[in-house]
């Protein structure tokens, strides 16, 4: 396989949205997304309510890798920061570790200056946990979901 | 690459509909949504021009079912066919636990097949993938229209590793829902037995 398969444990999960929560508290931000590069969302916090998270979490994980290939196109490293500005609402994308992408959507509560002063502390923080994840996911020993499931639950689950 | 989520016991894996351009990849996705029940089916979303040709790609995540407490999810994204879009076509594959390749059944196309099929290929080398291990399908759509190859012909000539192959009408959904099966269970499968190695 490619890249290794990530899996997120209960522990890392709720470390992960710590970091977010208080983000949004201390960033004053709306929302604020943890997405994998590949589009899977990982976790969410702030008012989400209206918000379509899964389709958010592709959408984000389309731009990056569009302007990463800009980059590459142009002997550039990845663009790690982006910042899209609207007339309510604006987005503030982070990739953290080269591995996962931090989302920030805030408004005329906040300012960019703050936004980008706290999207920094919590990615220094995203990557010690996401280096634990990624060493997690690569331990031999480590159980997966799978190695319990057997052909009949996979047939079973194509039955009509 | 697979996303498996303890907390909310979730298991995401990632589908990618590839084929020539006019093939019906996008046909195939919006039959899948729209005979899917609301609760299982999230938003289609679609980056297509304005002449509905599919930019950059499609996206339909789906539910299938839950596997030992496990909700299981596919997201299920199609590639632009057009040969210009290769870029986009490289980015896409990024991460992907399964292919559909979608062949389009049309005499005219049969150069078309073969070239999409090599570009696919290639690109999922660059990405460090090999399809003749990935899980993988074939499907010849456009089986109603007329001039079109024999499925043996079309069966010689893309589908040389012998994978599940499927005679498909993407517009009606005849062997749209077969297809997506048979890909998932290979993809579910393959995570199964890289848990046991």
């Amino acid at each position: 396989m490619a890249s290794p398969q990530m899996v997120m444990y209960e522990e890392e999960f709720a470390q992960v949205q710590a970091v977010t929560n208080r983000l949004v508290q201390d960033a004053n931000a709306r929302v604020v997304f943890v997405v994998d590069k590949n589009g899977q969302l990982i976790s969410a916090s702030g008012d989400t309510g209206d918000i379509d998270t899964t389709s958010l979490a592709s959408l984000t994980a389309g731009t990056i890798a569009a302007t990463g290939g800009i980059a590459q196109l142009l002997r550039e490293q990845e663009f790690a920061t982006q910042y899209h500005e609207g007339v309510r609402q604006n987005v503030h994308i982070q990739v953290v570790s080269g591995r996962v992408i931090l989302v920030v959507i805030f408004d005329n509560r906040t300012s960019l200056g703050l936004v980008r002063l706290r999207v920094k502390r919590a990615t220094e923080n995203l990557t010690r946990i996401f280096e634990m994840v990624m060493a997690k996911a690569q331990d031999p020993f480590r159980n997966s979901p799978f190695s319990e499931i057997t052909d009949d639950d996979i047939d079973n689950l194509f039955n009509d | 690459m697979s996303f498996i989520n303890y907390l909310s016991r979730e298991i995401n894996c990632k589908i990618v509909y590839y084929g020539p351009g006019l093939c019906g990849k996008t046909t195939n996705l919006q039959y899948i949504y729209n005979r899917t029940n609301p609760d299982a089916k999230g938003k289609m979303i679609s980056l297509a021009t304005e002449t509905e040709r599919t930019l950059f790609f499609d996206f339909l995540p789906l539910e299938i079912g839950e596997i030992r407490g496990f909700k299981t999810r596919f997201h299920l994204y199609t590639v632009p066919g057009q040969v210009f879009y290769d870029a986009s076509r490289k980015l896409i594959l990024k991460g992907v636990d399964g292919v559909v390749f979608v062949a389009d059944s049309q005499m005219l196309r049969s150069e078309a097949n073969t070239e999409s099929m090599d570009n696919l290929r290639t690109n999922l080398a660059e990405q460090g993938y090999n399809l003749d291990t990935i899980p993988y399908v074939i499907q010849y759509n456009k089986r109603d229209m007329p001039n079109i190859s024999p499925t043996e012909e079309l069966r010689q000539l893309l589908n040389t590793g012998d994978v599940p192959d499927f005679n498909a009408v993407a517009t009606t959904g005849e062997g749209v829902f077969e297809t997506l099966k048979s890909v998932a269970k290979l993809v579910l499968t393959e995570l199964k037995r890289g848990a046991a190695r």
